[in-house]
Order: structure tokens, then C-alpha cells, then sequence
């Protein structure tokens, strides 16, 4: 049993806003702003959350620093990298390209190579020379001859 | 007849999948907590921070990163809101008097009139205390959650986050030993 | 009473699984004709068993037998008498009773009406599905028991989350699980196939019908639970990539993918083995789906259920099904090649490239949603894949596939004439230029804009090729128009139906994900916010009391111009039971926007409100295109081919095969 309290076990009890009126920047361009790096940031207590959508209250003060930092001047890479430095990849919801991303992120263009190519070979293959129809092509033929009737 | 290894790839992909499933199905089972979000300050020097004291205590003067040089210490997360560190407290006293080793808190997210309320009540084991009401200092430490308590060595630098309550037995098993490690 | 009967029944309907998975499986061995016979009684068996057990569950959620531990932790008597009976569904256990319940009724469908599937395979394929139930059924009676008692049985129920209140989300699980559990149907058939050695025309021909009827739900499913997730979480997303939607996503996917690849072989006794091993993968992952949903394994938003005593039972489940006929797939597809010669540019060129994409597609959500466990599994770190990285990864491998179905069904089979297809295809791509121009000349202000204008392109494209395809084959400006309009097969509608469906929805999903406006604010009553042409006015909150829950209710009156087009009244609610805050947005649909309003905290002076309105273009699209795509399956499934079912296997006897 965890006796840990958890942001997260009060999330219902908490008014169900992610951003408030108040919190907002009145710059619309840092506004702006804002909301992008608050996109690309996790809510660290929730599951599958980013901070702009959840209504965790340590969410909130995270949007709130993220907002102080773009005032103060920071660029949003700087004020990631901050997060990232406080809590780790877990919090990026765009994982880095590091060694432990390495699969993640070839893995879906190698397969499609490795995709490729396999079709091509199967084509090769079986496309060498028109042969003539075999008994499983007549059988087919057949079937469909029958069913057209 | 084709070649027969292409139809095994399938297989063996899925194997490695239950593979990791069912260590982790096994991990998960010895108390492996995926909620839990490992730390990454380990081994790092405490992030700058400089926090104001709560207005009454004795010892109101805040509580900075400065005063973390020159010997080991603790540093305690928590908030007067918080169950679990209702369940802690006690422990907290109790281990560390006579420890030699300084005990600090920090309070986030709570109301200096709270914190300090629920100090007298629950007994003050802290040297210093600070107050993060919007959770600035908790961000740059990486809290998720309350209590955390830091082991920080003399020169400033966190030697490791426990992200739970401190028990007798957690105290015995994850600080003693390292604790007698930094007093070497 | 009924409640005992029912858990009787279930443990009755283990055993007739167990019946079914063995003898018919050891009679199309020895050949014994009666052994095999006795699959469809013990199928049909089997249904009666687990509906009348299922039903029993259903019951005492009507009647509100807080005797019962679901009953009392997921229902309430103040609740409607709908969300009453999805209550039943709502939780774990019950969710897995309705999981068998459909089990059973698809496979008493195939014993019902499998007239004309020669006996063996008949009895093989019923006896996997016996296998799947005996696991299910098991996995229900030893870890997940529904019927387990109170006593003494509490007044009152605990009531079933607010949030999952829903006419969507009440139908939403048994949508999904008609798809997730129909795919089923072609996975008994490819291990029965596999062990019988032989795929053929007549076997997709079977396969077909089933893996259409469970890929439309599934549409449907995941359509609704979208939808659900649009108008239910007030904050206007309709898709987060999160695992749980991840999950179902996948067997769509792959069951995309086995339904183009299934016409090959039907037409063409091509991609046997593929499609076999799609059959196969389609159906694990809605095993796994389950899964990860219910382990513990990975948690989500919406997980409702975590336990790793479960997953251990489950992941054993798992090894045996995938594990088992993936092993028999190594055994036996290499002796199934074969099939028939085609040029790169072909119809069946194009299915391949199509299951290609798909597949890929499949892999990488699979890769992503996976990989934060691996990782973590693996001591690489913690780390989050999010929807930048599925949105980066998935949308380039979806425009080929789009561009690809434009083209593929105006290719003939065996060789076709792509310059020929151009040509016809010509007035698609020139719309979709102009779309793409038009889009880009409008809005160009960053490079989503473009992106955007793209995605329009690609839509248009999908929607006029499919158009194209029909306009063809019917002609509709020549002289016996009426009669190829009459005699065109269903299933080419369908196809027609479903890509145009598609054509929409890409249409929905660019427009809302690009040009969606959001407006937060606090309005004192009377303050207005105008956006795209529309007024709106906040007109106040007034406290009202509904059924089980009490709120206030907002009041918007839009305005296009000086004309009142509608009033909107979103509402917040407390829940009495659970105690539990929720928000209903009330939303205006148009034509081409939905108008979304979302009523917030009441500010310290009583009357002016946090407000939230977002603009979210073509947003409507998006559940008109599902539809259509439903629609397009619904109406392939009516042709009378499928319908009829395939001929005898008269076709094979003429050539006769070795068995193995």
C-alpha cells in the first residue's frame, strides 16, 4: 500500500481547468508561445497528460514558471531544457534522439525499408517470365467463371 | 521451397516482447513502481535556490542552498496538506535526533500559518526551514510528489532522492549505509 | 439467485469451452465425423451459456443487487437506467463478461450459418475458438470473478464514475469489442488453415465477411470513443494518442491492412502467408490491446483497471495464442507460396504497397507506445513517447498510403497502365492542386499552414479518386447507366463508400488540428467574444438540479451577423455519487464548424464565469467520414457474394492439392 500522496488522487477535487484566465500572458505572441512549450511538457504526476491539458495543481506551476521563464526572456528550448533537467526525458513529451532513442526513432524507416525491399524481391521473384497459369490459377478461374455464371 | 527463416521472424520478435513483459510483470510484482519517476539530480550539485523562512519559528532566517555546505544533511519535502507526511513525521524525529545529522525542510505549496501550526503540533525536527509556496524550488528539484527527502553530501551535491516516507527500515537499508559512506 | 446462476452458467460454459477446443480439433485429426459435428452444438451451447450468464449480471445491475461487489462499486440507484446497464460493462469484470459474450455470439454465428464450410475446417476453426473462450472464461472465473457477494449487502452503491456517463461511451466498449473480439473469427481461420495446410480462394472468401464485420465495428468503436473523448473531456481533442487508444488502433490498422491483403488472395490466390500472418497479428493485438489495458503494464488516462496477477494470468493466455499459432505459422506458411504473377504496377501491386504502409504504420505505434516500458524495462531510462512523436512518424507514412488508394482500385489485376490511370485520375489531381492552392493562398502563415493545406490535397485526392473509380465503372453520362448502377456488386460500392469516408475524415483531422481557435476568458453576463464570423454572448449561469447531480447551467447565445443562430447552454456538474466534478460542453455543429462552449469556475462576484469557446473547423468531418467508412463496410457486407458465402471448394477438388 502507498501511503505517498499523490497530486494525482486529488485531481477530482481540484476545479477540472487546465489553463486559467489569470495565469494567461496578455502578450499574445509569448501567449503563444506558452502554450507551445506547455504542449511539449508532461504533467509529472499524471498518465499521458501534457501540462496545458491537466489540472494537477503542480501542472499549474509548472505553466506558471513556464510563463515567468518566457517573461524573463528564456527561449523555449532553454526553459525544456530546464524541465528536462530537473526531471529527466520523462518529461518531454517529444522523446530526444539519444542511444536509448535510437530504436525508436529508426526503428519505423527501417522498417519500411526492410519493407521495400522485401516487396521488391517477392516481386523479382515471381515475376520471372510470364509463366503460364498454374493449377491453383485455374482452380481460381474456375471459381470465378462459376460465380459469374 | 523458400527460404524458412523469414516465417520465424514473427516468432521471435514476439518472443523478445513477452520476454520484457514478463520481467516486468516480475518487477512490477517485487514492488516496482511505475508511477514512480527516478531521479535524475543524483550525483549533481543541490539547484540554486533561496527560500524565506516562516514568519514566528525560532529559527526564521529561510533557508538557502549556501547552508548545505560542509557536512551531510537531509532535506525534507513536504506540506501540512499532506497525509503521507502526517505518517512520516514521527519517524522523521525520531531517526535523526541524535543523528548529528541537520535535518531541513522545505514547505511547499502550503500557507507559512499552516506550516508552522503543524510544526508545533507534530514536533520541529528542522535546522532550517524554507517555504516554496509555487512550487519553484520543487520544480527545480524534481518533486513529484510529497514527502522527498535528499541525502546531500558537504560539498553541496545530492547523493541520492528518496521519493517515499521514510520508515525505520527504509532509514536502516537506504540512508545508514550511505551516510557512513560520505562520513568515511 | 439469478446471480448464483449466472456464475454456475459461467462455470458451465468452461467446460463446454473446453469440449469445444478439443474434441472437433481431434476429430478433423482422426477424421471422425461425429467428433467434428459436435462444434456447432457445443458453439451454440457455449453462447446460450454466457449470455444467460452475462445476462444474469446485467440483472442485478437493473435491479440495483447491491449484494453483488460490481454492482456495488460501479452503480448507483439515482443513476439512469441506461447508465445502469453500461455500469455492467463499465468496470473490469464485467468488461471481460461482455468481452466472451461476444466471443460466444460470433462463434455460434459461424456454426449457425457456416452451412457451406467443409466440415474440418468448420470444426477446426470452432475449436480455436473454443481455445480463446476456455482461456477467457478462465482467466474471468479465476481472477476477475463478476458474481463474487457482499454480505451484508450495503444500501447504497458506490455509482459509476460521471465521466463514463455517456450515451457515447456506454456503446463505445461494445463497439470496440464487436471489432477487437470479430477479428477473432479470422484468426480461428488461419490456425485452422495452417494446420490443414491450405489457403485458397474459398478460404478468404470465408474470412472475408468476418474480418469486414469486426474491422466496421472497430471503425465504429473507435469512432464513438473519439467522439466520446470530443464532447466529454470539455477541452475539444478528439484523439492523444494515448495507449489505451493506441491499443485499438492497432488492430485496426493491421485489420485494414488483412482486409485489402484477404482480395488478393481471394482474386488472385496471391500473399497467402502475408495474410495469414496478418489474420494471425490483427487478432493478437487485440489480445494485447486487453493487455496492456488491463495489466498494470502500462497505465493511461483511462485505464480502469490495473492488477499484475491479472497480467501474469493474461501474459500466460498471450504465450499460448500468439506464441502457439505463430509457431505453427513457421511450421506451415512456408508451404503455402505459391499464388499468381503480377507486375509492380498492378492492382495487387498497389494492395501490397497499401499493406505495406499499413503495416509499417502498425509497427510504429506499436514501436511508441511500447518503448517508454522496454526502455524502463530494459534499465534505459524513463522516458515519455508523446503525440509529437506519433504525429512526426505517423503522418509521413500515411501520405503515400493516400496517394496509393487513389490510385490502386483503377489499376486492372496482374499488369496495369499507370499512364492510362493518370489520365483518368487527372480531374482528382488537378482539384487537389487547386485545394492545395487555394489553402495555401488563404492561410500561410507558418509551415502548418502548408502542412495543412497538403493534408486538404490529400483528402480531396482520396474523396475524387474514389469518386472517379465509381463515375468509371458506372458511366454515369453513357446509355445504361440505371443497369451498371444496379449491377455493380455491393462490395465496389463499399470500397467506394469507405475510401471517400476516408477522404472526409483526413479533411476533419487537417482542418481542426490546424485552424482550431481557442478562446478562454472570464465574461460577466452580456460580455461577447466574437471568432470566424460568429458572436457569442454570455448571457449568465443559473444553478439546476438533475437526476443524480446538481450544477449550474450556462447560457451563450451565437450570433452570425445580427441573426441568433442558436443558444448554448454547457453545462458543470456535481455528481452526488460519486462526489465528482464534470463539464459538459454544449456544442453547435455546422456544416463546415463546430462552435464548442465550456462553462468554468464561477468568479468571486457569483455571476461572471471562466469561459472556454474554441472554433474547430470541419471538426464534423471527422465523425461524417467514420460513418461513411462504417457505412461503405455495412454495405460491402450486404453483397451477395459475402452474403451467400463462397461456393463449395468444388473449384479445389478439380485440382487436387497434397495435403501438406
Amino acid at each position: 500500500m502507498k501511503l505517498r500522496t499523490f497530486f494525482a488522487a486529488l485531481v477530482f477535487a481540484l476545479p477540472l481547468w487546465a489553463v486559467e484566465p489569470n495565469e494567461m500572458l496578455a502578450d499574445p505572441a509569448l501567449e503563444a508561445r506558452a502554450r507551445e512549450v506547455s504542449k511539449a511538457l508532461r504533467c509529472v504526476v499524471c498518465q499521458n497528460e501534457t501540462i496545458d491539458e491537466s489540472h494537477a495543481e503542480i501542472a499549474g506551476d509548472m505553466r506558471k514558471m513556464v510563463r515567468a521563464r518566457i517573461t524573463a526572456g528564456d527561449s523555449n528550448e532553454q526553459i525544456l531544457n530546464y524541465m528536462l533537467a530537473s526531471y529527466g526525458d520523462f518529461v518531454l513529451l517529444r522523446p530526444r534522439f539519444t542511444g536509448a532513442t535510437l530504436l525508436l526513432w529508426l526503428g519505423p524507416p527501417l522498417l519500411l525499408l526492410l519493407g521495400l525491399f522485401a516487396v521488391r524481391r517477392r516481386l523479382r521473384t515471381h515475376a520471372a517470365g510470364p509463366a503460364p497459369l498454374t493449377s491453383e490459377e485455374r482452380a481460381a478461374l474456375a471459381v470465378l467463371e462459376k460465380d459469374k455464371a | 521451397m523458400a527460404k524458412r527463416w523469414p516465417y520465424l521472424v514473427p516468432l521471435a520478435v514476439i518472443a523478445i516482447l513477452f520476454a520484457i513483459f514478463g520481467k516486468r510483470l516480475v518487477d512490477v510484482e517485487q514492488g516496482f513502481n511505475p508511477a514512480m519517476i527516478p531521479s535524475v539530480l543524483n550525483g549533481k550539485p543541490m539547484p540554486e535556490f533561496d527560500l524565506p523562512g516562516l514568519p514566528g519559528r525560532t529559527n526564521d532566517r529561510g533557508f538557502k542552498t549556501a547552508d548545505l555546505k560542509g557536512q551531510v544533511s537531509l532535506v525534507n519535502v513536504w506540506g501540512s496538506w499532506c497525509v503521507g507526511c502526517l505518517q512520516e513525521h514521527p519517524n522523521l524525529v525520531k531517526l535523526t535526533q541524535g543523528s548529528g545529522i541537520p535535518v531541513h525542510g522545505i514547505a511547499w505549496r502550503d500557507k507559512p500559518e499552516a506550516s508552522l501550526a503543524w510544526l508545533r503540533k507534530q514536533g520541529d525536527p528542522y535546522t532550517l526551514v524554507g517555504q516554496d509556496p509555487d512550487s519553484r524550488t520543487a520544480i527545480a528539484l524534481g518533486i513529484t510528489g510529497a514527502p522527498e527527502t535528499f541525502l546531500v553530501d558537504p560539498y553541496g551535491r545530492i547523493v541520492f532522492k528518496w521519493a517515499n516516507q521514510i520508515t525505520p527500515e527504509v532509514w536502516q537499508k537506504e540512508f545508514l549505509p550511505r551516510i557512513a559512506q560520505l562520513r568515511k | 439467485m439469478i446471480t448464483e446462476l449466472g456464475h454456475f452458467a459461467l462455470a458451465l460454459a468452461l467446460a463446454v469451452a473446453i469440449i469445444q477446443a478439443t474434441v472437433p480439433m481431434i476429430g478433423a485429426a482422426r477424421n471422425n465425423v461425429a467428433w467434428m459435428a459436435l462444434a456447432r452444438p457445443a458453439a451454440l451451447a457455449l453462447m446460450g451459456l454466457i449470455g444467460f450468464s452475462f445476462g444474469s449480471l446485467i440483472h442485478a445491475f437493473i435491479v440495483s443487487d447491491f449484494s453483488v461487489v460490481g454492482v456495488y462499486e460501479n452503480s448507483h440507484t439515482a443513476q439512469p437506467l441506461i447508465y445502469k446497464i453500461s455500469g455492467a460493462w463499465g468496470n473490469h469484470e464485467g468488461s471481460m463478461m461482455l468481452w466472451i459474450t461476444i466471443l460466444g455470439i460470433f462463434g455460434a454465428s459461424v456454426a449457425a450459418f457456416g452451412e457451406n464450410l467443409p466440415p474440418a475446417l468448420r470444426a477446426r476453426a470452432l475449436a480455436v475458438q473454443g481455445m480463446i473462450a476456455a482461456g477467457f472464461i478462465g482467466f474471468i472465473l479465476f481472477t476477475s470473478n463478476p458474481f463474487l457477494r457482499l454480505d451484508p449487502a450495503p444500501l447504497e452503491g458506490r455509482g459509476v464514475n460521471p465521466i463514463l456517463q455517456d450515451p457515447g461511451l456506454a456503446l463505445h466498449p461494445p463497439m470496440l469489442y464487436l471489432g477487437y473480439v470479430g477479428f477473432s473469427m479470422a484468426f480461428s481461420f488461419a490456425v485452422a488453415a495452417l494446420i490443414e495446410g491450405r489457403v485458397d480462394a474459398a478460404w478468404a472468401r470465408w474470412v472475408r465477411p468476418w474480418t469486414l464485420a469486426a474491422w466496421t465495428f472497430l471503425t465504429l468503436g473507435i469512432g464513438l470513443g473519439s467522439w466520446w473523448a470530443y464532447t466529454e473531456l470539455g477541452w475539444g481533442g478528439w484523439w492523444f494518442w494515448d495507449p489505451v487508444e493506441n491499443a485499438s488502433f492497432m488492430p485496426w490498422l493491421c485489420g485494414t491492412a488483412l482486409l485489402h491483403s484477404a482480395i488478393v488472395v481471394e482474386k488472385r490466390e496471391a500473399l497467402k502467408s502475408w495474410t495469414v500472418l496478418l489474420a494471425i497479428i490483427t487478432f493478437s493485438l487485440s489480445l494485447l490491446g486487453t493487455f496492456l489495458v488491463r495489466s498494470g503494464i502500462l497505465t493511461s488516462v483511462h485505464a480502469f483497471a490495473s492488477d499484475p496477477t491479472r497480467g501474469i494470468f493474461v501474459l500466460a493466455l498471450l504465450i499460448i495464442s500468439i506464441g502457439g499459432s505463430l509457431v505453427l505459422y513457421a511450421v506451415r506458411a512456408p508451404t503455402l507460396e505459391g499464388g499468381g504473377v503480377f507486375a509492380p504496377i498492378s492492382r495487387e501491386g498497389g494492395l501490397l504497397l497499401n499493406n505495406l504502409f499499413l503495416a509499417t504504420a502498425c509497427a510504429t505505434v506499436l514501436l511508441g507506445t511500447l518503448y517508454p516500458l522496454i526502455a524502463e524495462t530494459l534499465d534505459l531510462g524513463k522516458i515519455t513517447v508523446g503525440p509529437p512523436y506519433f504525429n512526426g512518424v505517423f503522418v509521413p507514412l500515411m501520405v503515400p498510403l493516400i496517394v496509393t488508394a487513389g490510385v490502386g482500385p483503377l489499376m486492372a489485376w496482374k499488369r496495369g497502365d499507370l499512364a492510362a490511370a493518370r489520365l483518368r485520375l487527372a480531374i482528382a489531381a488537378a482539384v487537389a492542386l487547386i485545394v492545395i492552392g487555394v489553402s495555401a493562398a488563404l492561410q500561410h502563415n507558418n509551415w502548418h499552414d502548408f502542412a495543412a493545406a497538403g493534408g486538404l490535397g490529400l483528402a480531396a485526392w482520396m474523396s475524387l479518386a474514389a469518386i472517379t473509380e465509381w463515375w468509371e465503372r458506372v458511366k454515369p453520362l453513357q446509355s445504361g447507366a440505371f443497369g451498371r448502377l444496379r449491377h455493380l456488386p455491393r462490395a465496389a460500392y463499399g470500397m467506394t463508400l469507405a475510401h471517400l469516408g476516408l477522404g472526409v475524415v483526413i479533411a476533419g483531422v487537417t482542418a481542426s488540428t490546424a485552424w482550431k481557435q481557442e478562446h478562454i476568458q472570464t465574461q460577466a453576463p452580456g460580455d461577447s467574444i466574437s471568432f470566424a464570423g460568429y458572436t457569442v454572448t454570455f448571457e449568465g449561469a443559473a444553478d439546476f438540479v438533475g437526476p443524480n447531480y446538481s450544477g449550474q447551467r450556462g447560457s451563450f447565445a451565437v450570433k452570425k451577423g445580427e441573426r441568433v443562430v442558436a443558444t448554448l447552454t454547457p453545462e458543470r456538474r456535481v455528481y452526488i455519487q460519486p462526489q465528482q466534478q464534470t463539464t459538459e460542453a454544449d456544442i453547435l455543429t455546422t456544416p463546415l464548424a463546430d462552435i464548442y462552449t465550456v462553462l468554468g469556475d464561477p468568479q468571486a462576484d457569483g455571476k461572471s464565469y471562466v469561459t472556454r469557446m474554441y472554433y474547430q473547423p470541419l471538426v464534423p468531418w471527422i465523425w461524417m467520414g467514420v460513418v461513411l467508412m462504417g457505412l461503405g463496410g455495412l454495405v460491402s457486407l450486404s453483397d451477395r457474394r459475402l452474403r451467400i458465402g463462397a461456393p463449395r471448394r468444388a473449384a479445389a477438388k478439380l485440382n487436387p492439392q497434397p495435403a501438406e
